[in-house]
């Protein structure tokens, strides 16, 4: 239906196009000048004309179809009211299913009542969509058309619709944010309404299996965020022990040591491990790094967990290598030659200018560099999902098993969207956590970029 | 002279005393030092990279082949009529002309081992190929069936004969069986279309990749037609436009924050505004393309913008000098000439996106799929989520699936890249 509508609306547009098109040539005469607009601005100005508006209302329709008519099968359906959100989820979805033809079990005869209403909810709001669009779709054209004429602003009309799809298309940004802040707060109040904030918070036990049903048995859950941040806060430090010094010094022999030519051949071959998806480094953390920690550890008489945060956090360094190198490297390049040939003038050594004069003068954008760092290894995902642990545990050694924000939240809702239990809901509030986290973290470090650059 | 004599004589450094020069000593090979650090952290990074591929392709290469028996399938009896191929014995079929490969007849007893060499699957291989080929009916011919997970392994050397029987997972009669075959002169090693167009299966030996590389093609489809217009259209008003005002300041700042909110918040919206508000299809390729286009705006913005920038504004004056409108001068002159640029962002950020695992996870994009998806409201999987699932099942043939996996997806994102690259140095103006 939708797909013939969209056929519709792009064959009545073109069609527009023409005609209007056309029309202007033909009230022009035979001097085209005597136009305001040229005609393939009347042209354009139809065919927005006809099928934006139309299919705007076709996006509109589409988001509140499904909800609507929902809303109108449970007000009709015996004891709606009484059941939970989860239950008349299942039922909607049982009704659905019938209505398309798969039937599991024989349906009861108020299933079969809704399923009546659906079929013929459905095949109503089809015919009104239908016309709607095409009335629509014919009063755009029609008004483009007939406005057709030698004074017509055709081209400020044009230009208008496309000056106003682009300020659309530059909030686009913001409504994102919004969205993001929106469903995040939104979902992580309904938790805190079931867990008080300082329990979330301060609590010192983490295990978010609950039971679902009365008569199940399992933990009691417990939602204490400490030992998640813990064992987070391990993995990122971790992460940075091995990056840090890693991209500096690479940074430094990039800058400072290397010729031209083994720098065009080594830096992009560094680029390529910020290239890789986080899903391979993952993969590789598990099947290669994990199982040689445990090795070495065994020789040396240590025990090192399978899926220990070193392995994670080692590999999440790696992965994080190329991105303090280049952003290093820009802070050394900001750093003018006269400061170098000034230091070597007085009889340093190139080592020595490098660490008493390069480093300090360059220190803020490598600082801002590292916190931007900071806050990706706190914010990735995959690594840790692949190769870290999921029982949340209080230690901080590195052979030990942890876990972290992010691996929380992807255990937490994979496979699972019903938002009525403490358990998925938890993984917005961890995910609440998160963004506020990176976000400050993010702020911070252009803030110290831009306040403690040195102006030369 | 008087004023030399006021100043006090600097006494001269002995530079050549020995003190000093084992103090200059000191400080050059702490110069070295410095130097050869960094040496070695160019050669640490760069080592784990070699070690990353390294580790692929060597697990990962042995998926590219697949053992396979060639098996001579009778259909002259009559019970294979044409109306009903679904219905027809298939499995006695198969079965009897598996047990035909062996040159001893096989005890009933031993026949459970004996047929669990081959994939489970073969009966369905073989209907699948009848009803693809309707004028076998009727006549024999020649198939290929796929061994089971542990036959291939074992075929590959993987599994090895010296292994104690009771710790490997083919027995010694299953491999007297084998060597039989392969006395024979069925067993063939050809390369495994499989892998690239099969859809996901139980079985590794049947697992391929088509319905991921068809569900990342989706999203990645979904994702350009929503980021890249939108993201010009942002690009030029922001950079032509745009009044500098508070509004336009909190757009800017909005962006760049954008383009470092980890990728798994993304998801988070994904799955509360997408699927939870709008009640859009969990796993469609749809949603996931919708996700990813907002990750991908903030690069596709910045990348626009600076392509922009680049072109001269000489150009943007003459065509305003000659009459045209600002529109026109922008849509007509600068975004052709800065159209290289711009594609080459695009491709680089489709690749990224291409790579993205944990908003497609949490949108459902993980589920387990055995056709490919028709469309971007079918439910699908991706590559890089497809990667997780195998990776995180326990069949040990999903290994080396995996990797070859791995080295599929890498294969596209070197592609892409290279593909940009080849954009950016055939059609990109200096100015």
């Amino acid at each position: 239906m939708i797909a013939y509508l969209v056929l519709f609306l792009v064959i009545a547009a073109v069609i527009a196009y023409f005609v209007a098109s056309r029309r202007a040539v033909a009230v022009a005469g035979d001097d085209t000048r005597g136009l305001h607009s040229r005609p393939i601005y009347h042209g354009l100005n139809a065919l927005v004309y006809t099928a934006v508006p139309a299919f705007i209302f076709i996006l509109l329709w589409l988001l509140f179809e499904g909800s609507v008519i929902d809303m109108m099968l449970m007000s009709a359906y015996p004891g709606a009211d009484a059941m939970t959100g989860s239950e008349r989820d299942l039922l909607i979805s049982e009704i659905r299913q019938v209505a398309v033809g798969n039937i599991f079990r024989e349906p009861t005869p108020e299933i079969t009542a809704a399923v009546e209403q659906i079929r013929s909810l459905n095949a109503t709001a089809n015919i009104l969509l239908g016309a709607a669009v095409v009335i629509i779709a014919l009063a755009g054209a029609a008004l483009a058309v007939t406005s057709v004429s030698k004074r017509f602003l055709a081209r400020h009309s044009f230009e208008r619709s496309v000056t106003i799809f682009m300020i659309f298309a530059s909030t686009v940004a913001i409504l994102t944010t919004i969205g993001i802040v929106a469903s995040l707060l939104y979902e992580a109040f309904q938790f805190f309404q079931r867990v008080p904030v300082t329990d979330f918070l301060f609590g010192l036990r983490w295990e978010p299996q609950i039971p679902l049903r009365e008569d199940q048995i399992a933990g009691q859950g417990a939602f204490g965020a400490i030992p998640v941040f813990v064992g987070t806060i391990l993995v990122a430090a971790l992460a940075m022990a091995v990056a840090v010094p890693v991209g500096i010094l690479s940074a430094i022999y990039l800058t400072e040591y290397a010729s031209p030519r083994f720098r065009a051949v080594v830096k992009p071959m560094l680029e390529i491990l910020a290239g890789i998806p986080t899903v391979v480094y993952g993969f590789f953390a598990v099947l290669t790094v994990a199982p040689a920690l445990r090795q070495a550890g065994l020789s040396l008489g240590l025990d090192v967990a399978p899926n220990s945060a070193i392995a994670a956090g080692g590999v999440m360094g790696i992965m994080l290598i190329p991105f303090i190198s280049s952003l290093s490297d820009d802070a050394f390049a900001a750093v003018p030659q006269a400061i170098r040939d000034g230091s070597l003038a007085v009889g340093a050594t190139k080592g020595e200018t490098i660490r008493k004069v390069l480093l300090p003068a360059a220190l803020p954008g490598i600082v801002g560099g590292v916190l931007l760092a900071l806050s990706r290894a706190i914010g990735e995902t995959m690594i840790v999902v692949m190769a870290a642990g999921l029982i949340a545990k209080m230690t901080v050694n590195p052979l030990d098993s942890v876990t972290t924000v992010t691996v929380q939240i992807v255990t937490l809702l994979i496979g699972d969207s019903e938002f009525d239990n403490p358990k998925t809901l938890a993984a917005f509030a961890l995910g609440l956590m998160l963004f506020i986290i990176t976000l400050f973290l993010n702020l911070i470090a252009l803030r110290v970029v831009r306040k403690y650059r040195e102006k030369y | 002279m008087s004023n030399a004599a006021e100043t006090p004589t600097i006494p001269r450094p002995a530079w050549k005393s020995p003190e000093m020069a084992a103090r200059r000593r000191k400080r050059y090979a702490a110069d070295r030092r410095l130097q050869r650090c960094g040496m070695a952290a160019i050669v640490f990074a760069l080592g784990f990279l070699v070690l990353l591929v390294a580790s692929l392709l060597y697990t990962g290469a042995s998926a590219f082949i697949q053992t396979k028996a060639r098996v001579t399938i009778d259909l002259t009896s009559a019970d294979v009529s044409a109306d009903d191929l679904m219905g027809a014995p298939w499995r006695r079929i198969v079965r009897g002309s598996l047990l035909a490969l062996e040159p001893t007849e096989i005890p009933r007893s031993d026949r459970r081992a004996y047929f669990r060499m081959f994939t489970s699957s073969a009966p369905f291989l073989v209907r699948d190929h009848v009803i693809a080929n309707p004028d076998l009916i009727g006549k024999t011919f020649q198939f290929e069936v796929p061994f089971s997970d542990p036959l291939d392994q074992f075929a590959k050397g993987q599994i090895s004969r010296d292994t104690p029987e009771d710790r490997r997972r083919v027995s010694n009669q299953q491999i007297g069986w084998f060597d039989n075959l392969q006395a024979s002169g069925i067993v063939s090693k050809p390369f495994n279309w499989g892998l690239i167009f099969n859809s996901d299966s139980r079985f590794p030996e049947l697992a391929g990749l088509a319905g991921a590389i068809s569900g990342s093609f989706w999203t990645l489809l979904v994702c350009f037609l929503i980021s890249f217009p939108v993201g010009i259209a942002a690009a030029i008003y922001l950079e032509e436009f745009a009044p500098k005002n508070r509004l336009t300041d909190l757009i800017e700042i909005n962006i760049n924050n954008l383009a470092a909110v980890p990728s798994v918040v993304f998801g988070l919206l994904g799955l509360a505004v997408f699927l939870g508000w709008f009640g859009l299809p969990r796993s469609a390729p749809l949603v996931g393309g919708m996700v990813l286009s907002l990750m991908t705006l903030p690069t596709m913005i910045i990348v626009t913008r600076a392509a922009l920038r680049s072109v001269p504004s000489s150009i943007r004056e003459a065509a305003l000098g000659i009459g045209a409108s600002r529109h026109e001068a922008i849509l007509h002159h600068m975004l052709p000439l800065s159209m290289p640029t711009i594609l080459t962002g695009t491709i680089i950020g489709l690749a990224q996106a291409l790579g993205e695992t944990a908003p497609l996870l949490l949108i459902g994009m993980n589920a387990f799929i055995t056709s490919p998806p028709e469309g971007v409201f079918s439910a699908s999987t991706a590559l890089p989520t497809q990667i997780y699932i195998w990776a995180d099942s326990p069949e040990r043939g999903f290994v080396s699936r995996t990797s070859a996996a791995i080295l599929v997806l890498l294969g596209f994102l070197v592609l892409m890249n290279g593909l940009a690259v080849f954009l950016r140095n055939r059609f990109e103006r200096r100015w």
